[in-house]
């Protein structure tokens, strides 16, 4: 059976650190998967390998079963593979709405010289997404002027935009009020399972990894230290002790 | 919104009678479209803040351009001179695009002064070709193949340069608001998101980069037909300096403002070169100083500002 991404021995070394070691992963189609473990331990690089941004020393990424390690991001990226990043990546200058229809216009490829972007047919299809998200409201307002957490969904709505097979996020609630944790994740699920995306994030907030995900990866220097589902993960002692206990 | 476009209406009517209320400004605002051209090339590249100080080699190769093809098919009609002039600005634009693209601020800068530079040094060290220092003649080409007096001809040449700036302005303005342009505007901001959309930046970067050598082309071919002579100096840093100084006037990234820029700057450098002798770049240097200090936004942030402040007023008053 091909599985949706697929990591066959990853190695990346950074000077002394070892950021991947021998990372062995399938991730299925329609399956949620949490990623955590205690800083650096290699999180982030994963997903800067597996969408092209690193290259590793040694080792091999496939989506749906074709070899994308020397793939460029763009390219990963057209395959669909879409990244959220922990620090919102938006264009600061162009408001919520312009955001995604830029997203839009690079999916399409729209390359009508003087129509603007503006009266493009994707429009409807961006303010329902901003819909989803429950940032109508922000449609209009420049990204700059956004709080964390509206920027933080912007910036998954943006990945969205794309139409992904995977969708990649690093820390998609991190920034955003506790308060507000719940909430956003709420939306987000929803708004995945709208557009039946599989998704893979890094998360520290155990209560989001127990209720969101349906399968959990622990990661530790570098290694995958174990994988299973939330409540086999999270009530191990080794994970208490070592993720659980730190976050704590 | 009513002020704000009958004041540029008037403005361009009152351009479209210069030739007969004024016919003695009429090169000169002639010459001064044909910088607001080249300059909108400029302007499209600060939309993604970048800045070329070696943009007059698109304005040189096209004048040069249109100075072969008359001196190896004399007697060409304009279209063709302007056709081959432009042709050889956006094939340049092109190969040079495909190296400088992936540079970024100062290096791109520099880049381009680079070859700017080297075009010159090509210009005035092959003289058996180019005419060395003194230049090429572009003799008067036809007019729809009717040979025109020089009134005439120069007459028409005001009014294509009209209509070029017009249409090119116009076409410019919707190309940055179009996906492309919106793509190619995103470089200032964030070209790791692009990449993650999917896009090479650099390519992304070469398509309005070309739209820029396109435009000071067109500059650089009616500023050559209308002076009937090109040289080195047209390739020379100081022309490209000039022009990222009429973009900073105008307003930097405002189209409209590179013509008003460019029309501004070409009056006040005629007439204080005329009655201020060797201090009329004082004059200018100040007056960018002011600009920069007072008014970042340029001549087009200054009307922008005063229309808002009407608008503001009137919205009260209600």
């Amino acid at each position: 059976m091909t599985h949706l991404l697929e990591t066959k021995g990853l190695e990346i070394r950074f000077g002394g650190v070892v950021a991947a070691d021998n990372i062995t992963l399938q991730i299925d189609a329609g399956k949620n998967l949490a990623i955590i473990g205690p800083n650096g331990a290699g999180k982030t690089t994963f997903l800067n390998i597996c969408t092209g941004w690193l290259k590793p020393a040694s080792g091999k990424v496939y989506f749906e079963g074709r070899d994308v390690t020397p793939l460029s991001p763009r390219a990963i990226t057209r395959l669909g593979v879409a990244r959220a990043f922990q620090i919102p990546q938006l264009f600061t200058e162009h408001t919520a709405l312009e955001n995604l229809l830029i997203a839009t216009a690079a999916r399409d490829r729209l390359r009508n010289p003087i129509r603007a972007l503006k009266d493009t047919r994707q429009r409807a299809e961006m303010m329902h997404l901003l819909d989803m998200i429950n940032c109508t409201d922000a449609a209009h307002q420049q990204v700059d002027e956004l709080s964390e957490g509206q920027r933080k969904l912007i910036d998954i709505a943006v990945a969205l935009a794309l139409r992904p097979k995977l969708l990649l996020m690093d820390e998609p609630t991190s920034g955003v009020a506790s308060s507000e944790k719940f909430d956003v994740m709420e939306i987000l699920v929803k708004a995945l399972a709208e557009a039946e995306v599989t998704a893979v994030f890094v998360e520290h907030d155990m209560g989001i990894v127990e209720r969101y995900a349906d399968e959990v990866a622990v990661w530790n220097m570098g290694k995958i230290e174990l994988r299973g589902t939330p409540q086999e993960v999270l009530e191990h002692p080794d994970v208490i002790r070592d993720v659980i206990g730190e976050v704590a | 919104m009513f002020i704000r476009i009958t004041i540029p209406t008037l403005l361009l009517m009152v351009l479209a009678l210069v030739p007969f209320v004024a016919p003695g400004m009429q090169v000169l605002l002639t010459l001064a479209l044909a910088k607001g051209i080249a300059v909108m090339g400029i302007t499209v590249l600060l939309r993604s803040g970048q800045v070329s100080f070696g943009h007059a080699l698109y304005f040189a190769i096209a004048a040069y351009g249109g100075a072969f093809t008359l001196m190896l098919m004399p007697g060409a009609d304009l279209i063709v001179v302007f056709v081959f002039g432009i042709i050889a600005a956006v094939l340049s634009g092109i190969i040079v695009g495909l190296f400088v693209a992936r540079y970024r601020f100062i290096f791109f800068a520099m880049l381009n002064l680079a070859f700017s530079m080297i075009f010159w040094s090509i210009l005035e060290k092959f003289y058996h070709y180019t005419g060395g220092a003194d230049g090429m003649r572009l003799p008067r080409p036809t007019v729809m193949w009717i040979e025109l007096e020089r009134g005439a001809y120069e007459l028409v040449m005001f009014y294509l340069a009209l209509a070029l700036a017009l249409g090119l302005g116009w076409f410019s303005m919707r190309w940055l608001d179009s996906p492309t342009g919106q793509l190619f505007r995103t470089i200032k901001t964030n070209e790791t998101r692009l990449q993650y959309l999917g896009m090479s930046p650099q390519r992304v970067m070469l398509t309005g980069y070309v739209l820029s050598a396109l435009l000071c082309g067109v500059g650089g071919i009616i500023m050559g037909l209308v002076q009937g002579v090109v040289t080195p100096e047209y390739a020379f840093w100081v022309r490209s300096g000039e022009m990222v100084f009429i973009a900073v006037l105008g307003g930097a990234g405002s189209v409209p403002g590179a013509l008003v820029g460019a029309a501004i700057y070409e009056i006040v450098r005629t007439y204080a070169s005329a009655f201020a002798g060797d201090i009329w770049q004082l004059v200018l240097g100040t007056f960018l100083l002011i600009i920069i200090l007072f008014a970042p936004g340029g001549i087009a942030g200054i009307y922008s500002g005063v229309m808002d402040r009407i608008a503001g007023k009137k919205e009260e008053g209600e």
